[in-house]
């Protein structure tokens, strides 16, 4: 039972290409996989890796290190773009659970009730992994293969979170059964960009009403040019094929459907309103 | 380079001490700081960051330790609850302040809660209630509702004493609480010797199954275990059960599971052994199960001598119920249904067994130490005074903790082994295997006249008892009694069955199955209130029960029924509300109000059958007064309220009074701490022994019934009229003076029709809810609930008002989100439980009519809390929107539907 704890990137990609590694960041999915068993032989601590933690722009494009706790995203400086990615840290479970987890840790779990991942789709975000063969980035749904599966091949380890910087206001909501520590039953995320009060561009991503969260582009690009007072008209109209829900312990799928319409029409406005997070 | 620890060790500093603590990197930091280093405020509820009771700060942040590589803690500063207060003033005052506001009951989510605290407090501005709720919002608790937690936080500003004395009706600090609130509290799996041996139990993977053991001796060698056990190792019987003729349950299964997550059989050896270990040799056939009453009939029997899978059934009958509901001008009827619900108590069962000669000490979290005794007695073949049951502090109960569960076990094990054994159940072991509330499935209709006045009401009840009986007729007993609420109901009948199924047992949970009936019977009165056009809180008011009036048992009390003024003293806030939701609702949104009003009964104690406490006072000879108080307080205050009534009786102020136990070497039987009745029966036993000695000392110094005593410098002083005399007490082996007092409530046996007196003693209530529903996605937002109770007298407000604030959260629970199902929600993340955002303010009215029999008038008060608060929010979900929800929980898919199904009818009657 080791728990390697590099400093540098260069030795834990060295240390993962010997194979065998669970990646641990924060421990928050690593630990309650465990289900009260072992952990896992070796354990490779990536949160001490110098220059893998926090939030910067450059180029174009903002960064967030594989190492960035929800925590450090409430924190952190951001413009309204990011909106939507700061109430999202703030559903993530607990301050306990926002001060351990990770950002891109929430994304290489890839549940289907993966509180970061609709608002990162609706931002475009990509995700920078690096591995024996260099670094490459991935369009985040295509990093997500499915339920609990990403793309990442032997040997490769996510880096960061890359945003492309754009005009655009951020909004996110989650429906769960109580307001603390739960896993939603329905989630939207949303980036809308306006230009004289009407949608200039509309981003929209839904989580746990499927296997894997979705762009809805099809309602994407209903909304264009779109007023504040079209919003809900279109969004009842729209088909919406993206939504593929299941019954489960926590909501029917006919009440996913049902009530991921409606968040998808007040986060649309929600992202439309004054700058809400303070 | 790399950051990593030596191997093999953790240099960390906790609490400002550098430490070196044995650790492989990748153990669960909880583990390493309890094990390890020995802080064991570090609590463990569910080893996957789901409760927040394992919270410490890591450099400065709160963290889940269960969640945390210890080997990430190497080289930072860790701080726990135990610390912080010992260093901190910060967190001093916070644990004063828990302790002015009694934010502390059991005690098991407090260290979570005070560490997240102090990491808000630190920043030195003053949080706002919803800055408090997002910082302590990870952090689960199933006893105060949260509300007097916000509200220490809140004024932990303040370095004022809690209230440290005070007679009757004073709103005394917990006697018991420092050590809650200081870290230093010790619960069931904080007090196993270090080289106890671990003991893991092998369960049942399905719900119904056959099994054979491979070569189990084999197995034990190749592995290193000390000891395997199965159904061949019981020296006595392997069959226990809390009911007298219902004991069923198998300590290890004997061929079949019949449910899922039954032991068939328990491993123990050294911890690393046990964690290595391989599978266990068994082989499993998987049967046909069947998980709901409506297939038991068919099913295969459970248990061979109960037909159909019949445990029991109740029965009342008072007048004629099939005429009068034939002629009541307003008859309403409906079906109604509640699932299982877990106890959720944040300290999974755990206990500790060592063999003390020819005898078993068994330490573990209990409501019924002297019950556990007896069954132990049974399972080992001793006699009860062989077994010594040393009960922890217990980290909630609510009912689930009066059965057996890891106790058998470790007693098993210890004696045969000789050493100390030890056993702590995981979240989903828990879950999985200890009671729970009933299911229930009932048909009620209830009929009244043209003046709105109550003339028949007929229920019928079905509820599921899983695979053993637990306390399955107490709830098939009790319902029918209950079934009607607090009102005068002339013509009457109900009946209850209980069923089994391959589940987990059903059992004690907070209400024996009379909250389930309250769903049914408190919805139906709105629809009869509707009927009638009559005003909701009005309506209750007329048919409620008076003194003099009979019960549908025929019982007739003279004095103490209050549910009358409890309804009277919710009129103002009623009417307030009704104005407040008609102005919120004119905006004509997708928000809407609603408001409603639910009453609720519950007896006292066990129902017509004889259920005494025994509680035990001495004077030593150096003048110390020693109070036996064995009514195990898990939470709920019987430690003070019980010591309060007894330094009432006897005259002293309650620090003079030193509380032992419990311990059944050591404290007499005070019966379980269940059915409401410690503050009731043994609380009347510790007035009869005030008393006793009281008359004792007077006579001893021969004064009169006025004189004061108090205990001072190694004698008694009596005072009277101006003159104070000290009394010097023999020395001798004992105590020099000593009494032992019994109290049992009167009742008398039900007739076949179920007439007659099971309780001397019955608490009421009534509860008023409001809230807002958002009708587009069906989810409820509770802004308020006001909770008028009749405690007959409140011996220490502080306590009723975490009573009734705590029933409300698990009434909450029960009502919106809670619902266990077998094999499927064995969490705290898929079972929900509410969190701090999910509990309203809550204006809590004590009523005081007085009782005929309770000490100084006190009446019981646990149960009632949660009975009237569930179908209060149902029917202020259906006056928000008209939508009634029959089968719980009301979560927002169910109520969604509701709306719809209600919209849809409307759209059909207007085509």
């Amino acid at each position: 039972m080791t728990l390697y704890r590099p400093d540098s990137l260069d030795s834990a990609l060295s240390l993962l290409g010997k194979g065998g590694m669970t990646v641990l960041a924060g421990g928050t999915d690593v630990y309650p996989g465990l289900r009260d068993g072992a952990p896992p032989a070796h354990l490779l601590d990536i949160s001490g890796i110098a220059g893998l933690r926090g939030i910067a722009r450059a180029g174009g494009q903002w960064r967030i290190g594989a190492a960035t706790t929800w925590t450090d995203v409430i924190r952190a400086d951001l413009p309204p773009l990011f909106d939507g990615l700061k109430l999202a840290a703030r559903e993530v479970g607990s301050v306990q659970i926002q001060n351990s987890g990770t950002v891109a840790g929430n994304l290489c779990n890839a549940s289907p009730a993966a509180d970061g991942v609709p608002v990162l789709m609706a931002l475009d975000a990509l995700v920078e992994v690096q591995g024996p063969g260099g670094s490459r980035q991935v369009p985040l749904t295509d990093f997500i293969a499915g339920p609990r599966a990403v793309a990442l091949d032997p040997g490769e380890l996510v880096t960061a979170v890359l945003i492309p910087d754009g005009p655009g206001q951020g909004a996110f909501l989650k429906l769960g059964a109580r307001r603390y520590l739960v896993i939603s039953i329905a989630m939207v995320g949303a980036v809308i960009a306006t230009r004289s009060g009407r949608i200039d561009r509309a981003r929209v991503a839904v989580g746990s009403c499927g296997p894997v969260a979705r762009r809805l582009t099809g309602v994407e690009t209903a909304l264009t040019g779109a007023a504040p007072g079209d919003v809900a008209r279109l969004v009842a109209a729209a088909d919406l094929p993206e939504l593929a829900p299941i019954d489960d312990v926590r909501a029917t799928a006919t009440y996913r459907n049902d009530a991921a319409r409606t968040l998808i029409a007040r986060a649309i406005l929600m992202a439309m309103e004054a700058p809400h997070v303070a | 380079m790399s950051l990593d620890a030596p191997e093999g060790h953790i240099d960390l500093t906790l609490n400002g001490d550098r430490i070196t603590v044995p650790a492989a990197a990748t153990d669960r930091l909880s583990d390493v700081l309890r094990d390890g280093a020995g802080a064991l405020d570090v609590k463990v509820g569910c080893n996957a960051g789901d409760c927040g009771a394992c919270t410490v700060l890591l450099d400065g942040a709160p963290v889940c330790a269960c969640v945390t590589a210890a080997g990430q803690a190497q080289g930072r500063h860790v701080e726990t609850q135990a610390g912080l207060v010992a260093h901190s003033d910060t967190a001093q005052r916070l644990a004063k302040a828990f302790q002015r506001h009694q934010a502390a009951q059991c005690g098991i989510c407090t260290p979570g809660m005070m560490v997240s605290a102090v990491a808000l407090l630190r920043s030195g501005a003053t949080p706002t209630e919803a800055q408090v709720a997002d910082m302590l919002g990870g952090v689960l608790c199933r006893c105060t509702g949260y509300r007097k937690i916000i509200a220490a936080v809140l004024d932990a500003a303040s370095d004022d004493d809690p209230l440290a004395e005070g007679g009757i009706g004073q709103p005394v600090a917990r006697l018991d609480g420092w050590p809650k609130v200081a870290g230093t509290e010790r619960f069931g799996d904080d007090v196993a010797p270090p080289e106890a041996l671990v003991l893991r139990v092998i369960r049942s993977p399905f719900h119904r199954a056959t099994f054979r053991f491979g070569d189990l001796d084999g197995f034990r060698d190749r592995t290193g275990l000390d000891l395997i056990l199965t159904a061949a190792d019981i020296p006595g019987e392997n069959r226990f059960g809390v009911i007298p003729g219902f004991e069923d349950q198998p300590v290890f299964a004997e061929h079949e599971a019949r449910f899922k997550g039954e032991a068939v059989a328990a491993v123990i050896g050294r911890k690393e052994v046990i964690a290595a270990l391989p599978d266990f040799p068994v082989t499993w056939q998987e049967r046909r199960a069947n998980l709901t009453p409506a297939g038991a009939a068919k099913a295969a029997m459970l248990h061979p001598d109960r037909a159909d899978n019949v445990m029991c059934r109740g029965y009342v009958a008072r007048g004629n119920a099939e005429a009068a509901l034939a002629q009541a001008a307003h008859v309403v009827s409906g079906d109604f249904s509640t699932g299982f619900i877990e106890h959720g108590y944040i300290e999974p069962e755990a206990a500790s067994a060592r063999r003390v000669g020819d005898r078993i000490e068994v330490h573990c979290c209990t409501q019924a130490p002297y019950m556990n005794r007896d069954e132990l007695a049974g399972i080992l073949g001793l006699a009860p005074e062989a077994v010594r049951i040393l009960p922890t502090a217990v980290g909630g109960g609510f009912g689930s903790k009066l059965d057996l569960t890891a106790q058998p076990f470790v007693a098993l094990a210890a004696w045969i082994l000789g050493q100390p054994v030890r056993l702590a159940y995981s979240r989903s072991e828990s879950i999985a295997t200890s009671t729970k509330r009933h299911p229930s499935e009932i048909h009620m209709e209830i009929g009244a006249d043209a003046t709105g006045r109550i003339v028949a009401a007929r229920f019928e009840g079905t509820f599921n008892t899983g695979a053993y009986a637990s306390w399955g007729p107490t709830v098939a007993n009790r319902v029918p009694i209950h079934a009607s609420g607090p009102y005068l109901t002339p013509n009457y009948q109900a009946r209850s069955t209980g069923v089994h199924t391959n589940t987990a047992p059903a059992g004690a949970f907070r209400g024996f199955g009379v909250p389930q009936s309250a769903v049914a019977q408190e919805q139906l009165y709105d629809l009869l209130a509707a009927r009638l056009g009559m005003d909701r809180l009005e309506f209750r008011r007329r048919n409620c029960l008076r003194n003099g009036d009979p019960t549908v048992t025929g019982q007739v009390f003279d004095t103490g029924m209050g549910i009358d003024a409890c309804f009277d003293v919710l009129k103002p806030h009623w009417d307030r509300a009704l104005a407040d939701a008609a102005t919120a609702n004119a905006r004509g949104t997708h928000l809407r109000r609603g408001v409603a009003v639910a009453g609720g009964w519950y007896g006292c104690g066990n129902t017509s059958m004889s259920n005494p406490s025994t509680i035990r006072a001495g004077v030593t000879s150096a003048g110390e007064m020693m109070l036996h108080q064995g009514a195990v307080d898990i939470g709920q205050g019987s430690n003070t309220v019980i010591t309060q009534i007894f330094a009432q009786a006897l005259g002293v102020p309650v620090s003079q009074v030193t509380l032992i136990g419990p311990d059944t070497d050591q404290t007499p039987d005070a019966g379980k701490t269940s059915a409401s009745r410690q503050t009731f029966i043994t609380g009347n036993a510790a007035r009869l022994a005030g008393a006793a000695l009281r008359a004792q000392i007077l006579r001893l110094g021969n004064v009169g019934a006025e004189a004061t005593i108090a205990f001072r410098d190694g004698a008694v002083e009596l005072s009277e009229d101006g003159v104070t005399r000290r009394i010097d007490l023999p020395a001798r082996d004992g105590y020099a003076l000593e009494v032992v007092e019994s109290y049992d409530p009167p009742t008398l046996p039900l007739d076949e029709n179920g007439q007659g007196a099971p309780y001397a003693v019955f608490g009421t209530a009534a509860q008023m809810v409001e809230l807002e529903v958002d009708t587009e996605l069906g989810t409820v937002r509770l802004l308020k609930v006001t909770a008028a109770h009749d405690v007959g007298k409140a011996i220490n407000p502080l306590l009723v008002e975490g009573q009734i604030e705590g029933g409300i959260a698990q009434g909450i629970g029960l009502a919106l989100m809670e619902e266990f199902l077998p094999g499927r929600t064995e969490n705290l993340h898929d079972y929900l439980i509410p969190t701090m955002g999910d509990v309203p303010d809550i204006r809590s009215i004590i009523v005081e009519s007085g009782d005929a029999h309770g000490p100084y008038g006190a009446k019981g008060l646990g149960e009632h809390c949660l009975i009237p608060t569930a179908p209060a929010v149902l029917n202020a979900i259906a006056d928000a929107t008209g939508a009634r929800i029959h089968h719980l929980p009301a979560t927002p898919d169910r109520v969604r539907a509701a709306i719809l199904a209600r919209r849809d009818a409307a759209d059909r009657a207007t085509e």
